[in-house]
């Protein structure tokens, strides 16, 4: 996973959205045991109360699931996982659009800068 | 009512003409990492000295898990002082055997994997290892310890960043959740991940203090950050 964390942003915030992305990526994939807390928190060396509380937070998002003494998996529901996957595009989209904007584009001008890009990778 | 792992009321500490520390309300809870942060003679120093037994106050109360400091309350506090009080010529089993003889809550099986795992040798003497080494043999020392109030005084100062995450691993995969940790240093940066709460000390008193990840989201700034702005516009530092 990709521990890197910045100082702006609560750490727990930035565990989570770390986690969400090793789903999105598949390295965690639904039905998954999760790594426990200690471990974890050994690996992102952040505290483990820290690591805790993102865990507990992405359970009730009910992107995981507590199975009590046996550890927590990843959902397998379908619809939380798109309803995840949505979020997080939309997320991305929206940076992009912040982004373009510094330039003066609007969403519309970036996107055709997209289809251009997309069009000169298909002609070489 | 609830039991702070170290509480103090109204703490001073005065050597002869200088004031170290000046009616310090603290209370710190249990199960908590926490970070003491403060320039140069900000008071942290003296502050873990009372608290582990070392100084007596000029003035005020301070008790550990509601203890007043004395036999009962060394027996809840492990302490890793700013400078060593091993003898160089020790050889590391040595220092085993007195913290088994000193330290009932000693765990020496544990002490022992993690030196393993440091691949030292319990037969070298503490002045053969290198500066970085021997700040590891005391933190796996301190760290073995089944403690409810862990004292690291400058735990990760002159070693480098790769001991520096050797030492922050350790501190975190060896804390038992009920116990407290006290970790001061002006590293803030380094050790800021690890950290629950803080506490900004200047010239003896409190100026800030907080939970971590509250005043990250509040204040959208790292602590290390907020420390440089506190710090920059107060004289003498």
């Amino acid at each position: 996973m990709n521990w890197k964390f910045t100082g702006d942003r609560p750490v727990y915030q930035q565990i989570m959205a770390a986690i969400r992305g090793a789903i999105l990526t598949g390295e965690l994939s639904p039905g998954k045991k999760v790594p426990s807390v200690r471990d974890l928190a050994a690996e992102a060396q952040v505290n483990p109360n820290t690591m805790q509380r993102a865990l507990t937070e992405l359970e009730r998002e009910g992107l995981l699931i507590s199975g009590g003494t046996s550890g927590r998996t990843v959902t397998q529901d379908q619809d939380v996982l798109q309803a995840m996957r949505k979020q997080a595009l939309e997320e991305l989209a929206r940076e992009c659009a912040e982004k373009f904007r510094v330039f003066g584009l609007t969403p519309r001008q970036a996107a055709q800068l997209l289809l251009e890009l997309e069009d000169q990778k298909e002609e070489t | 009512m609830e039991t702070y792992a170290l509480q103090t009321q109204g703490l001073s500490m005065r050597y002869h003409t200088a004031l170290a520390l000046d009616g310090l309300d603290l209370a710190l809870p249990q199960g908590k990492i926490i970070g003491l942060l403060g320039p140069n003679g900000s008071g942290k120093t003296t502050l873990i000295k009372l608290a582990a037994g070392l100084l007596t106050p000029t003035a005020g109360t301070i008790t550990v898990c509601g203890e007043k400091i004395g036999t009962g309350s060394k027996a809840l506090v492990s302490y890793l002082p700013d400078r060593t009080y091993f003898s160089r010529q020790q050889k590391i089993r040595e220092l085993l055997d007195l913290f088994q003889d000193f330290y009932p809550d000693f765990d020496r099986v544990r002490a022992e994997q993690m030196l393993a795992a440091l691949g030292i040798s319990q037969e070298a003497r503490l002045k053969t290892l290198s500066k970085g080494n021997q700040e590891k043999v005391q933190l796996v020392l301190v760290m073995s310890r089944r403690a409810k109030l862990y004292l690291l005084d400058e735990p990760i100062g002159g070693v480098d960043p790769a001991a520096r995450d050797y030492i922050l691993n350790t501190i975190i995969t060896n804390y038992d959740p009920t116990a407290t940790v006290v970790i001061s240093t002006h590293l803030i940066a380094d050790v800021e991940r690890v950290l629950d709460e803080f506490v900004f000390l200047y010239q003896g008193k409190v100026v800030r203090r907080g939970i971590a990840d509250e005043t990250r989201e509040e204040t959208g700034k790292s602590l290390d950050e907020l420390f440089r702005e506190v710090f920059k516009c107060l004289p003498n530092c």
